[in-house]
């Protein structure tokens, strides 16, 4: 968390011109938004596009930075506007499948059953189980994707998630919820247990 | 398996698994989930894929593209 006195701080000096301020805020706040840029554009290169352009566009107009929300989330709104406006532009091939409509309630509805097997710490260190779960977040569409980033992975707050997407706070809990569920759909027949094992809790 | 109570749970359960539901909820969802073994393995399915987002290790940027992003930012020079 930065605190509140010394961004003030850093952006007076950022507003003033100081190149070592723009080197502090660059090394505080890069990771994050390098981390949403890739989960947002699949492609390292085009992630490393969206982070120059936003830490260009966020210097150039540090004077429209209103103080409302904090730097962070402001820094956040630029990457995911830019984001966006590349896989726009990079044409409708994409955006994913499911991206026009809303989800439906009914693939809220669960449908593989069976019990989660314990995963070792040292499992998460495989790549194989990395990869498995970037994938997943890959798949989700577009809106899901960007609530679940920065609410879960991020931990950017409910509020400021939702003035960096432009949506009402009720938005994004509904999109986490259903980012969620469905990457507990998707994820299931990864980590649920095998079916000889999971058959025990069946009482037979 | 497609009871409407536990459509009703899944509407809730993401607070619920976030342990932020209110107490009123906590307890219509525990009530629901002591009969209903179906809610039970997606609730305690869905904890564990919350939990393994937040155990999930960080990508981090290659070194490559910060070196790209401060010459970007005419900032090489005070690239650490
Ligand atoms: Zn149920």
């Amino acid at each position: 968390m930065t605190d509140k006195a010394s961004e003030t701080g850093l952006l007076e000096r950022i507003r003033a011109g100081e190149k070592k301020a723009c080197v502090e805020c660059v090394e505080i706040h890069s990771p994050g938004i390098y981390r949403l840029a890739l989960r947002l554009m699949r492609q390292e290169a085009d992630a490393e596009e969206v982070v120059q352009e936003t830490f260009l566009s966020a210097f150039k107009g540090i004077d429209r930075f209103d103080g409302r929300s904090d730097l962070r989330t402001w820094l956040y709104r630029i990457a995911y506007n830019a984001a966006m406006m590349r896989l726009r532009r990079a044409g409708p091939e994409e955006v994913s499948v499911e991206e026009a409509a809303e989800p439906e309630e009914g693939a809220l509805i669960p449908r593989a059953l069976m019990a989660w097997k314990d995963l070792p710490e040292e499992e998460l260190e495989k790549a194989e189980v990395r990869e498995e779960l970037e994938r997943a977040i890959r798949d989700l569409p577009e809106k899901l994707r960007a609530v679940f980033v920065m609410r879960e992975l991020e931990h950017i707050p409910t509020d400021g998630t939702a003035s960096a997407l432009g949506i009402s706070e009720d938005v994004v809990k509904t999109r986490l919820h259903r980012a969620r569920l469905r990457l507990r759909e998707r994820l299931a027949p990864y980590f649920a247990l095998p079916a000889e094992e999971a058959g025990g809790n069946h009482g037979s | 398996m497609d009871h409407e109570s536990c459509r009703t749970l899944l509407e809730g359960v993401s607070l619920f698994a976030e342990g932020e539901a209110p107490p009123e909820l906590c307890a219509e969802i525990e009530r629901h989930m002591a009969g209903c073994e179906h809610c039970r393995i997606v609730v305690d399915s869905l904890r564990r894929t919350i939990d393994l987002y937040h155990r999930l290790p960080q990508p981090a940027m290659p070194e490559k593209a910060r070196e790209k992003l401060y010459k970007s930012l005419d900032l090489t020079e005070y690239m650490k």
